[in-house]
Protein backbone atom coordinates (compact mmCIF):
# COMPACT_ATOMS: atom_id res chain seq x y z
CA UNK A 1 0.00 0.00 0.00
CA UNK A 2 2.72 2.38 0.96
CA UNK A 3 4.80 1.46 -1.68
CA UNK A 4 1.54 1.86 -4.55
CA UNK A 5 1.17 5.45 -2.65
CA UNK A 6 5.08 6.28 -3.42
CA UNK A 7 5.06 5.30 -6.92
CA UNK A 8 1.74 7.18 -7.77
CA UNK A 9 3.73 10.34 -5.53
CA UNK A 10 6.78 9.83 -7.90
CA UNK A 11 4.33 9.83 -10.76
CA UNK A 12 2.73 13.27 -10.13
CA UNK A 13 6.21 14.69 -9.53
CA UNK A 14 7.47 13.60 -12.56
CA UNK A 15 4.52 14.89 -14.22
CA UNK A 16 4.94 18.30 -12.52
CA UNK A 17 8.64 18.00 -13.74
CA UNK A 18 6.99 17.81 -17.07
CA UNK A 19 4.71 20.98 -16.66
CA UNK A 20 7.57 22.63 -15.63
CA UNK A 21 9.75 21.78 -18.57
CA UNK A 22 7.59 23.83 -21.02
CA UNK A 23 6.38 26.56 -19.28
CA UNK A 24 5.27 28.73 -21.79
CA UNK A 25 2.82 26.05 -22.99
CA UNK A 26 1.68 24.93 -19.79
CA UNK A 27 0.99 28.54 -19.42
CA UNK A 28 -1.01 29.05 -22.71
CA UNK A 29 -2.94 25.38 -22.15
CA UNK A 30 -3.65 26.48 -18.31
CA UNK A 31 -5.14 29.89 -20.11
CA UNK A 32 -7.21 28.42 -22.79
CA UNK A 33 -8.98 26.02 -20.25
CA UNK A 34 -9.28 28.77 -17.41
CA UNK A 35 -10.80 31.27 -19.93
CA UNK A 36 -12.87 28.26 -21.88
CA UNK A 37 -14.49 27.84 -18.19
CA UNK A 38 -14.11 31.18 -17.23
CA UNK A 39 -17.27 31.78 -19.17
CA UNK A 40 -19.79 29.71 -17.60
CA UNK A 41 -18.07 29.77 -14.38
CA UNK A 42 -18.75 33.72 -14.47
CA UNK A 43 -22.51 33.57 -16.15
CA UNK A 44 -23.50 31.09 -13.34
CA UNK A 45 -21.98 33.45 -10.54
CA UNK A 46 -23.93 36.06 -12.09
CA UNK A 47 -27.26 34.35 -12.30
CA UNK A 48 -26.91 33.33 -8.74
CA UNK A 49 -26.57 37.07 -7.52
CA UNK A 50 -29.56 37.56 -9.81
CA UNK A 51 -31.60 34.89 -8.11
CA UNK A 52 -30.55 35.59 -5.00
CA UNK A 53 -31.43 39.24 -5.94
CA UNK A 54 -35.11 38.22 -6.77
CA UNK A 55 -35.34 35.94 -3.99
CA UNK A 56 -34.70 39.16 -1.75
CA UNK A 57 -37.34 41.32 -3.83
CA UNK A 58 -40.10 38.59 -3.57
CA UNK A 59 -39.70 37.66 -0.01
CA UNK A 60 -42.09 39.06 0.85
CA UNK A 61 -45.62 38.68 -1.86
CA UNK A 62 -48.88 39.03 -0.32
CA UNK A 63 -52.53 37.72 -1.65
CA UNK A 64 -54.85 40.20 -1.50
CA UNK A 65 -57.97 38.18 -0.59
CA UNK A 66 -61.43 40.32 -0.92
CA UNK A 67 -64.30 39.59 0.85
CA UNK A 68 -68.21 39.49 -0.68
CA UNK A 69 -69.82 43.31 0.32
CA UNK A 70 -72.49 41.14 2.05
CA UNK A 71 -70.04 39.39 4.61
CA UNK A 72 -71.21 40.27 8.03
CA UNK A 73 -68.94 40.63 11.31
CA UNK A 74 -68.94 37.12 12.01
CA UNK A 75 -68.05 35.79 8.37
CA UNK A 76 -65.34 38.54 8.52
CA UNK A 77 -64.57 36.62 12.17
CA UNK A 78 -64.28 33.45 10.70
CA UNK A 79 -62.71 33.92 7.84
CA UNK A 80 -59.80 35.74 9.74
CA UNK A 81 -59.97 32.63 12.30
CA UNK A 82 -59.49 30.09 8.91
CA UNK A 83 -56.41 32.19 7.40
CA UNK A 84 -54.65 32.43 10.64
CA UNK A 85 -54.58 28.58 11.00
CA UNK A 86 -53.50 28.05 7.22
CA UNK A 87 -50.57 26.32 7.52
CA UNK A 88 -49.45 27.95 4.03
CA UNK A 89 -49.95 31.41 5.58
CA UNK A 90 -47.59 33.07 7.89
CA UNK A 91 -49.74 36.20 8.82
CA UNK A 92 -53.08 37.39 7.60
CA UNK A 93 -54.23 41.27 8.15
CA UNK A 94 -57.81 42.84 8.16
CA UNK A 95 -58.63 45.95 6.74
CA UNK A 96 -61.62 47.14 7.44
CA UNK A 97 -63.48 48.90 3.97
CA UNK A 98 -63.44 52.11 6.19
CA UNK A 99 -59.43 51.85 6.64
CA UNK A 100 -59.01 51.46 3.19
CA UNK A 101 -60.73 54.18 2.00
CA UNK A 102 -58.97 56.55 4.23
CA UNK A 103 -56.33 54.99 2.87
CA UNK A 104 -57.05 55.53 -0.67
CA UNK A 105 -57.43 59.58 0.13
CA UNK A 106 -54.58 60.01 1.69
CA UNK A 107 -52.55 58.35 -0.87
CA UNK A 108 -54.38 59.30 -3.88
CA UNK A 109 -55.97 62.65 -5.53
CA UNK A 110 -59.12 60.77 -5.43
CA UNK A 111 -60.11 62.61 -2.75
CA UNK A 112 -62.52 64.79 -3.59
CA UNK A 113 -64.05 61.61 -6.34
CA UNK A 114 -64.41 59.63 -3.11
CA UNK A 115 -65.81 62.50 -0.94
CA UNK A 116 -68.49 63.11 -3.41
CA UNK A 117 -69.81 59.00 -2.82
CA UNK A 118 -72.79 58.67 -0.70
CA UNK A 119 -71.59 55.22 0.14
CA UNK A 120 -68.23 53.41 0.62
CA UNK A 121 -67.63 50.87 -2.93
CA UNK A 122 -64.81 49.16 -1.36
CA UNK A 123 -65.38 45.77 0.83
CA UNK A 124 -63.72 44.54 3.61
CA UNK A 125 -60.50 42.86 3.02
CA UNK A 126 -57.34 40.81 4.40
CA UNK A 127 -54.05 41.15 3.49
CA UNK A 128 -52.65 37.40 3.38
CA UNK A 129 -48.53 37.17 3.50
CA UNK A 130 -48.20 33.22 2.43
CA UNK A 131 -44.78 31.30 3.96
CA UNK A 132 -43.45 30.13 0.45
CA UNK A 133 -42.97 32.90 -2.49
CA UNK A 134 -42.15 30.46 -5.31
CA UNK A 135 -45.38 31.20 -8.54
CA UNK A 136 -46.57 27.80 -8.18
CA UNK A 137 -47.28 27.75 -4.20
CA UNK A 138 -48.50 31.39 -4.64
CA UNK A 139 -51.56 30.68 -7.30
CA UNK A 140 -52.32 27.13 -5.28
CA UNK A 141 -52.95 29.13 -2.40
CA UNK A 142 -54.71 32.15 -4.93
CA UNK A 143 -56.89 28.82 -6.20
CA UNK A 144 -57.97 27.43 -2.80
CA UNK A 145 -58.71 30.75 -1.28
CA UNK A 146 -60.87 31.88 -4.16
CA UNK A 147 -63.26 29.10 -3.21
CA UNK A 148 -63.84 29.68 -0.12
CA UNK A 149 -67.77 31.37 0.98
CA UNK A 150 -68.11 34.77 1.23
CA UNK A 151 -64.96 35.76 -0.67
CA UNK A 152 -65.49 38.06 -3.84
CA UNK A 153 -62.18 37.69 -5.17
CA UNK A 154 -58.47 36.82 -4.63
CA UNK A 155 -55.71 39.03 -6.37
CA UNK A 156 -52.06 37.67 -6.65
CA UNK A 157 -49.37 39.69 -8.78
CA UNK A 158 -47.89 36.79 -10.05
CA UNK A 159 -47.23 37.77 -13.47
CA UNK A 160 -43.46 39.35 -13.02
CA UNK A 161 -42.88 36.55 -10.59
CA UNK A 162 -42.87 34.38 -13.07
CA UNK A 163 -41.14 36.50 -15.73
CA UNK A 164 -38.62 36.11 -13.59
CA UNK A 165 -38.86 32.76 -12.76
CA UNK A 166 -39.05 31.64 -16.87
CA UNK A 167 -36.16 34.22 -17.21
CA UNK A 168 -33.81 32.59 -14.89
CA UNK A 169 -34.56 28.98 -15.99
CA UNK A 170 -33.80 30.39 -19.80
CA UNK A 171 -30.31 31.37 -17.75
CA UNK A 172 -29.66 27.97 -16.48
CA UNK A 173 -30.29 27.03 -19.71
CA UNK A 174 -27.80 29.13 -21.19
CA UNK A 175 -25.30 28.48 -18.30
CA UNK A 176 -25.57 24.75 -18.74
CA UNK A 177 -25.24 25.12 -22.70
CA UNK A 178 -22.47 26.41 -22.63
CA UNK A 179 -20.69 24.56 -19.83
CA UNK A 180 -21.60 21.53 -21.77
CA UNK A 181 -19.44 23.17 -25.29
CA UNK A 182 -16.88 24.23 -23.08
CA UNK A 183 -16.13 21.12 -21.30
CA UNK A 184 -15.82 19.56 -24.62
CA UNK A 185 -13.46 21.95 -25.99
CA UNK A 186 -11.96 21.13 -22.59
CA UNK A 187 -11.49 17.45 -23.04
CA UNK A 188 -10.79 18.19 -27.07
CA UNK A 189 -7.70 20.73 -25.78
CA UNK A 190 -6.38 17.77 -23.22
CA UNK A 191 -6.39 15.30 -26.07
CA UNK A 192 -4.97 17.50 -28.16
CA UNK A 193 -1.74 17.94 -25.60
CA UNK A 194 -1.40 14.59 -24.46
CA UNK A 195 -1.40 13.60 -27.90
CA UNK A 196 1.61 15.50 -28.57
CA UNK A 197 2.90 13.86 -25.36
CA UNK A 198 2.78 10.84 -26.39
CA UNK A 199 4.25 11.29 -29.92
CA UNK A 200 7.24 13.17 -28.27
CA UNK A 201 7.48 9.81 -26.23
CA UNK A 202 6.92 7.80 -28.44
CA UNK A 203 10.55 5.78 -27.28
CA UNK A 204 9.82 5.75 -24.09
CA UNK A 205 5.91 4.20 -24.27
CA UNK A 206 7.67 1.68 -26.61
CA UNK A 207 10.86 0.43 -24.99
CA UNK A 208 8.71 0.36 -21.40
CA UNK A 209 5.92 -1.89 -23.28
CA UNK A 210 9.15 -4.17 -24.19
CA UNK A 211 10.60 -4.30 -20.80
CA UNK A 212 6.94 -5.29 -18.97
CA UNK A 213 5.16 -2.10 -18.74
CA UNK A 214 1.26 -2.54 -18.08
CA UNK A 215 -0.43 -0.43 -19.86
CA UNK A 216 -1.97 1.06 -16.60
CA UNK A 217 1.77 2.08 -16.17
CA UNK A 218 2.01 3.69 -18.97
CA UNK A 219 -1.25 5.40 -19.19
CA UNK A 220 -0.58 6.74 -15.78
CA UNK A 221 1.55 9.69 -16.39
CA UNK A 222 -0.37 10.87 -19.20
CA UNK A 223 -3.89 11.08 -17.19
CA UNK A 224 -2.10 12.82 -14.24
CA UNK A 225 -0.71 15.29 -16.72
CA UNK A 226 -4.72 15.68 -17.85
CA UNK A 227 -5.71 15.59 -14.49
CA UNK A 228 -3.31 18.67 -13.59
CA UNK A 229 -4.13 20.67 -16.60
CA UNK A 230 -8.15 20.59 -15.65
CA UNK A 231 -7.21 21.54 -12.12
CA UNK A 232 -4.92 24.31 -12.71
CA UNK A 233 -7.22 25.44 -15.45
CA UNK A 234 -10.06 25.32 -13.36
CA UNK A 235 -7.72 27.07 -10.60
CA UNK A 236 -7.59 30.36 -13.25
CA UNK A 237 -11.29 30.28 -14.44
CA UNK A 238 -11.61 30.61 -10.50
CA UNK A 239 -8.96 33.37 -10.24
CA UNK A 240 -10.90 35.00 -13.34
CA UNK A 241 -14.22 35.14 -11.60
CA UNK A 242 -12.95 35.88 -8.77
CA UNK A 243 -11.00 39.12 -10.05
CA UNK A 244 -13.52 40.19 -12.38
CA UNK A 245 -16.15 40.15 -9.43
CA UNK A 246 -14.38 42.13 -7.32
CA UNK A 247 -13.79 44.68 -10.23
CA UNK A 248 -17.36 45.07 -10.90
CA UNK A 249 -17.97 45.40 -7.17
CA UNK A 250 -16.09 48.28 -6.82
CA UNK A 251 -17.42 50.19 -9.88
CA UNK A 252 -20.91 48.36 -8.27
CA UNK A 253 -20.31 50.10 -4.90
CA UNK A 254 -20.02 53.87 -6.81
CA UNK A 255 -23.69 53.03 -8.68
CA UNK A 256 -25.17 51.75 -5.57
CA UNK A 257 -24.47 54.44 -3.60
CA UNK A 258 -26.28 56.81 -5.85
CA UNK A 259 -29.12 54.53 -4.99
CA UNK A 260 -28.92 54.86 -1.19
CA UNK A 261 -28.41 50.97 -1.19
CA UNK A 262 -26.05 48.55 -0.21
CA UNK A 263 -25.62 45.71 -2.58
CA UNK A 264 -22.74 43.45 -4.26
CA UNK A 265 -22.21 40.55 -6.17
CA UNK A 266 -21.67 37.43 -4.36
CA UNK A 267 -18.05 35.54 -4.70
CA UNK A 268 -18.36 32.23 -6.17
CA UNK A 269 -19.39 29.78 -2.94
CA UNK A 270 -17.09 27.23 -1.53
CA UNK A 271 -19.44 24.12 -2.79
CA UNK A 272 -19.66 25.26 -5.94
CA UNK A 273 -15.11 26.17 -6.48
CA UNK A 274 -14.86 22.94 -5.30
CA UNK A 275 -17.13 21.46 -7.62
CA UNK A 276 -15.48 23.35 -10.70
CA UNK A 277 -12.06 21.94 -9.47
CA UNK A 278 -13.57 18.47 -9.25
CA UNK A 279 -15.43 18.61 -12.75
CA UNK A 280 -12.68 20.46 -14.82
CA UNK A 281 -9.88 17.46 -13.06
CA UNK A 282 -12.19 14.87 -14.24
CA UNK A 283 -12.52 16.17 -17.93
CA UNK A 284 -8.56 16.75 -18.06
CA UNK A 285 -8.45 13.01 -17.40
CA UNK A 286 -11.02 11.68 -19.58
CA UNK A 287 -9.06 13.79 -22.40
CA UNK A 288 -6.39 12.47 -21.69
CA UNK A 289 -7.63 9.09 -21.10
CA UNK A 290 -9.03 9.26 -24.13
CA UNK A 291 -6.21 10.70 -26.14
CA UNK A 292 -3.83 7.24 -24.66
CA UNK A 293 -7.02 5.37 -26.12
CA UNK A 294 -6.68 6.55 -29.54
CA UNK A 295 -3.11 5.77 -29.65
CA UNK A 296 -3.51 1.86 -28.67
CA UNK A 297 -6.32 1.88 -31.39
CA UNK A 298 -3.71 3.34 -33.34
CA UNK A 299 -0.54 1.23 -32.90
CA UNK A 300 -2.50 -1.87 -32.66
CA UNK A 301 -3.84 -1.39 -36.54
CA UNK A 302 0.02 -0.09 -37.84
CA UNK A 303 0.48 -4.19 -36.76
CA UNK B 1 12.32 -23.27 -20.52
CA UNK B 2 11.75 -22.74 -24.34
CA UNK B 3 9.90 -24.89 -27.17
CA UNK B 4 9.02 -23.66 -30.28
CA UNK B 5 6.46 -26.56 -31.97
CA UNK B 6 5.73 -26.48 -35.76
CA UNK B 7 5.94 -22.72 -35.67
CA UNK B 8 5.18 -20.87 -38.97
CA UNK B 9 5.04 -16.68 -39.11
CA UNK B 10 4.05 -14.93 -42.31
CA UNK B 11 4.07 -11.04 -42.07
CA UNK B 12 1.47 -9.12 -43.05
CA UNK B 13 3.37 -8.11 -46.41
CA UNK B 14 3.42 -11.93 -47.07
CA UNK B 15 6.66 -12.68 -46.62
CA UNK B 16 7.40 -16.25 -44.69
CA UNK B 17 10.03 -15.66 -42.20
CA UNK B 18 9.82 -19.04 -40.38
CA UNK B 19 8.92 -22.22 -41.76
CA UNK B 20 8.13 -25.10 -39.08
CA UNK B 21 10.38 -24.35 -36.59
CA UNK B 22 10.61 -26.37 -33.96
CA UNK B 23 13.32 -26.92 -31.45
CA UNK B 24 13.74 -26.83 -27.47
CA UNK B 25 16.04 -24.98 -24.95
CA UNK B 26 16.63 -26.28 -21.33
CA UNK B 27 16.83 -24.50 -17.96
CA UNK B 28 20.12 -22.84 -17.98
CA UNK B 29 21.62 -23.81 -21.58
CA UNK B 30 23.39 -21.29 -23.54
CA UNK B 31 22.20 -21.51 -27.19
CA UNK B 32 23.72 -19.61 -30.00
CA UNK B 33 20.89 -18.99 -33.18
CA UNK B 34 22.94 -18.54 -36.25
CA UNK B 35 22.08 -17.65 -40.35
CA UNK B 36 22.57 -14.90 -42.96
CA UNK B 37 20.25 -11.93 -42.10
CA UNK B 38 16.93 -12.27 -43.27
CA UNK B 39 16.76 -15.93 -42.16
CA UNK B 40 14.72 -15.12 -39.12
CA UNK B 41 16.79 -14.94 -36.17
CA UNK B 42 15.29 -11.63 -34.90
CA UNK B 43 11.51 -13.15 -35.61
CA UNK B 44 12.29 -16.25 -34.09
CA UNK B 45 13.57 -14.04 -30.53
CA UNK B 46 10.36 -11.39 -31.05
CA UNK B 47 8.06 -14.80 -30.87
CA UNK B 48 9.48 -15.88 -27.72
CA UNK B 49 8.48 -12.21 -26.30
CA UNK B 50 5.22 -12.21 -27.83
CA UNK B 51 6.08 -8.84 -29.64
CA UNK B 52 5.24 -11.04 -32.70
CA UNK B 53 2.28 -13.92 -32.58
CA UNK B 54 2.87 -16.96 -34.63
CA UNK B 55 0.56 -18.10 -37.18
CA UNK B 56 0.21 -21.23 -36.21
CA UNK B 57 2.21 -23.94 -33.72
CA UNK B 58 2.81 -23.24 -30.25
CA UNK B 59 5.48 -21.31 -28.31
CA UNK B 60 5.87 -22.72 -25.00
CA UNK B 61 7.89 -19.88 -22.43
CA UNK B 62 8.63 -21.60 -18.88
CA UNK B 63 5.70 -23.27 -19.01
CA UNK B 64 3.25 -20.98 -21.01
CA UNK B 65 2.11 -21.30 -24.60
CA UNK B 66 3.01 -17.56 -25.51
CA UNK B 67 1.50 -17.70 -29.21
CA UNK B 68 -2.36 -17.68 -27.42
CA UNK B 69 -1.09 -15.04 -24.14
CA UNK B 70 -3.49 -12.36 -23.32
CA UNK B 71 -2.26 -9.15 -23.94
CA UNK B 72 -3.14 -8.04 -20.48
CA UNK B 73 -0.56 -10.96 -19.27
CA UNK B 74 2.41 -9.83 -21.51
CA UNK B 75 3.99 -7.29 -19.22
CA UNK B 76 4.73 -10.43 -17.20
CA UNK B 77 5.63 -12.91 -19.43
CA UNK B 78 8.70 -9.56 -20.57
CA UNK B 79 9.23 -9.71 -16.76
CA UNK B 80 11.24 -12.52 -16.80
CA UNK B 81 12.73 -12.35 -19.59
CA UNK B 82 15.94 -9.88 -20.61
CA UNK B 83 15.81 -9.14 -23.98
CA UNK B 84 18.78 -7.00 -25.34
CA UNK B 85 18.15 -5.29 -28.67
CA UNK B 86 20.33 -5.12 -31.43
CA UNK B 87 19.63 -0.72 -31.33
CA UNK B 88 19.59 -1.29 -28.22
CA UNK B 89 16.82 1.14 -27.47
CA UNK B 90 17.86 3.05 -24.93
CA UNK B 91 16.62 6.59 -23.53
CA UNK B 92 18.55 9.26 -24.65
CA UNK B 93 16.46 11.82 -22.24
CA UNK B 94 17.88 10.49 -19.14
CA UNK B 95 20.84 8.89 -17.47
CA UNK B 96 22.59 5.60 -17.65
CA UNK B 97 21.72 5.02 -13.86
CA UNK B 98 17.77 5.94 -14.31
CA UNK B 99 17.91 3.77 -18.01
CA UNK B 100 18.60 0.96 -15.42
CA UNK B 101 16.45 1.76 -13.36
CA UNK B 102 13.46 2.02 -15.41
CA UNK B 103 12.39 -2.04 -15.47
CA UNK B 104 12.52 -1.86 -11.77
CA UNK B 105 10.16 1.34 -11.67
CA UNK B 106 7.81 -0.59 -13.82
CA UNK B 107 7.87 -3.60 -11.59
CA UNK B 108 7.23 -1.05 -8.75
CA UNK B 109 10.55 -1.75 -6.64
CA UNK B 110 11.32 0.08 -3.65
CA UNK B 111 13.45 3.12 -4.26
CA UNK B 112 16.60 2.05 -2.45
CA UNK B 113 16.62 -1.62 -3.17
CA UNK B 114 15.97 -0.41 -7.23
CA UNK B 115 19.18 1.78 -7.04
CA UNK B 116 21.14 -0.90 -4.76
CA UNK B 117 20.05 -3.68 -7.73
CA UNK B 118 20.81 -0.88 -10.51
CA UNK B 119 24.12 0.01 -9.26
CA UNK B 120 24.74 -3.69 -9.09
CA UNK B 121 23.96 -4.46 -12.25
CA UNK B 122 26.02 -1.50 -13.55
CA UNK B 123 29.15 -2.75 -11.74
CA UNK B 124 28.56 -6.25 -13.35
CA UNK B 125 28.99 -4.67 -16.81
CA UNK B 126 31.74 -2.23 -16.06
CA UNK B 127 29.77 1.12 -16.15
CA UNK B 128 29.40 2.03 -12.65
CA UNK B 129 31.39 5.08 -13.02
CA UNK B 130 29.55 6.26 -15.75
CA UNK B 131 26.16 6.20 -13.96
CA UNK B 132 25.39 10.08 -14.15
CA UNK B 133 26.36 10.06 -17.74
CA UNK B 134 23.64 10.28 -21.06
CA UNK B 135 23.78 7.63 -23.33
CA UNK B 136 24.88 9.46 -25.86
CA UNK B 137 27.66 10.27 -24.40
CA UNK B 138 28.87 6.53 -24.24
CA UNK B 139 30.70 4.40 -26.87
CA UNK B 140 28.59 1.58 -28.70
CA UNK B 141 30.01 -1.14 -26.69
CA UNK B 142 29.14 0.96 -23.53
CA UNK B 143 25.32 1.49 -24.82
CA UNK B 144 25.57 -2.24 -25.58
CA UNK B 145 27.10 -2.78 -22.16
CA UNK B 146 24.32 -0.46 -20.62
CA UNK B 147 21.20 -2.27 -22.58
CA UNK B 148 22.77 -5.53 -20.78
CA UNK B 149 22.83 -3.61 -17.35
CA UNK B 150 18.72 -2.92 -17.87
CA UNK B 151 18.01 -6.25 -19.04
CA UNK B 152 19.79 -8.11 -16.08
CA UNK B 153 18.69 -5.90 -13.38
CA UNK B 154 15.25 -7.86 -13.03
CA UNK B 155 17.35 -10.92 -12.77
CA UNK B 156 15.28 -12.98 -15.55
CA UNK B 157 16.09 -16.26 -15.73
CA UNK B 158 16.03 -16.00 -20.09
CA UNK B 159 17.87 -13.74 -21.72
CA UNK B 160 17.52 -12.86 -25.18
CA UNK B 161 19.66 -10.95 -27.54
CA UNK B 162 19.64 -10.20 -30.98
CA UNK B 163 22.93 -9.36 -32.54
CA UNK B 164 24.76 -8.84 -28.88
CA UNK B 165 28.33 -7.79 -30.78
CA UNK B 166 26.94 -6.93 -33.92
CA UNK B 167 28.95 -3.57 -34.44
CA UNK B 168 31.74 -3.92 -32.27
CA UNK B 169 35.16 -4.61 -32.68
CA UNK B 170 36.45 -8.49 -31.78
CA UNK B 171 37.91 -6.40 -28.05
CA UNK B 172 34.54 -5.13 -27.21
CA UNK B 173 32.54 -8.28 -28.55
CA UNK B 174 35.16 -10.57 -26.24
CA UNK B 175 33.99 -8.23 -23.22
CA UNK B 176 30.60 -8.43 -23.56
CA UNK B 177 30.41 -12.21 -24.66
CA UNK B 178 32.91 -12.80 -21.04
CA UNK B 179 29.52 -11.47 -19.19
CA UNK B 180 27.26 -13.72 -20.78
CA UNK B 181 29.48 -16.70 -19.73
CA UNK B 182 29.53 -15.22 -16.24
CA UNK B 183 25.50 -15.23 -16.72
CA UNK B 184 25.21 -18.61 -18.13
CA UNK B 185 27.81 -19.60 -14.98
CA UNK B 186 25.05 -18.49 -13.11
CA UNK B 187 21.96 -20.89 -14.20
CA UNK B 188 20.64 -17.84 -16.77
CA UNK B 189 19.18 -19.66 -19.90
CA UNK B 190 20.45 -17.71 -22.70
CA UNK B 191 19.86 -17.35 -26.44
CA UNK B 192 21.95 -15.19 -28.43
CA UNK B 193 21.57 -14.43 -32.36
CA UNK B 194 24.75 -13.74 -33.91
CA UNK B 195 26.29 -14.11 -37.11
CA UNK B 196 29.70 -13.59 -35.85
CA UNK B 197 31.93 -16.73 -36.43
CA UNK B 198 34.46 -16.13 -34.26
CA UNK B 199 32.54 -16.07 -31.16
CA UNK B 200 30.78 -19.64 -32.75
CA UNK B 201 34.50 -20.54 -32.61
CA UNK B 202 35.63 -18.96 -29.02
CA UNK B 203 32.81 -20.25 -27.30
CA UNK B 204 31.02 -23.26 -26.23
CA UNK B 205 26.88 -24.03 -26.49
CA UNK B 206 24.09 -25.51 -29.10
CA UNK B 207 24.34 -24.04 -32.48
CA UNK B 208 20.64 -22.89 -33.85
CA UNK B 209 21.23 -22.69 -37.22
CA UNK B 210 18.22 -20.64 -39.33
CA UNK B 211 18.21 -20.70 -42.97
CA UNK B 212 15.21 -18.77 -44.81
CA UNK B 213 13.17 -19.35 -41.97
CA UNK B 214 14.04 -23.17 -41.84
CA UNK B 215 15.88 -24.72 -38.68
CA UNK B 216 19.08 -26.80 -40.34
CA UNK B 217 19.17 -29.97 -38.74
Amino acid sequence: MKNWFIQHLRVLLLTLRRLRATPLSSLLNTLVVGVALSLPAGLYVLLQNVQNLAEQAISTPQISVFLSMDASADDIARIGEKLKQHDKIKTAEFVPRDQALEQLKQTTDLADVIGGMSQNPLPDAFLVYPIKSAAQALETLRDELQKWPKIAHVQLDSAWAHKLEALLKFGRLAVLLLAVLLSVALVAITFNTIRLQILTQRDEIEISALIGATRAFIRRPFLYFGLLQGLLGSAMAWLIVTVSVFLLNISLAGLVELYGSSFSLRLISVNDSLALLLFSACLGWLGAWLSVAQHYGATASEK
Amino acid sequence: MISFNHVNKRYPSGYQALKNVSFEIAEGEMVFLTGHSGAGKSTLLKLIAAIERPNSGSVIVKGKNVATLKSAALPYLRRNLGLIFQDHKLLFDRSVFDNVLLPLQICGFEHRESAKRARAALDKVGLLNREKALPIALSGGEQQRLCIARAIVNRPAIMLADEPTGNLDADYANDIMGIFKSFHQVGVTLLIATHDENILHKFEGRNLALKQGELLP
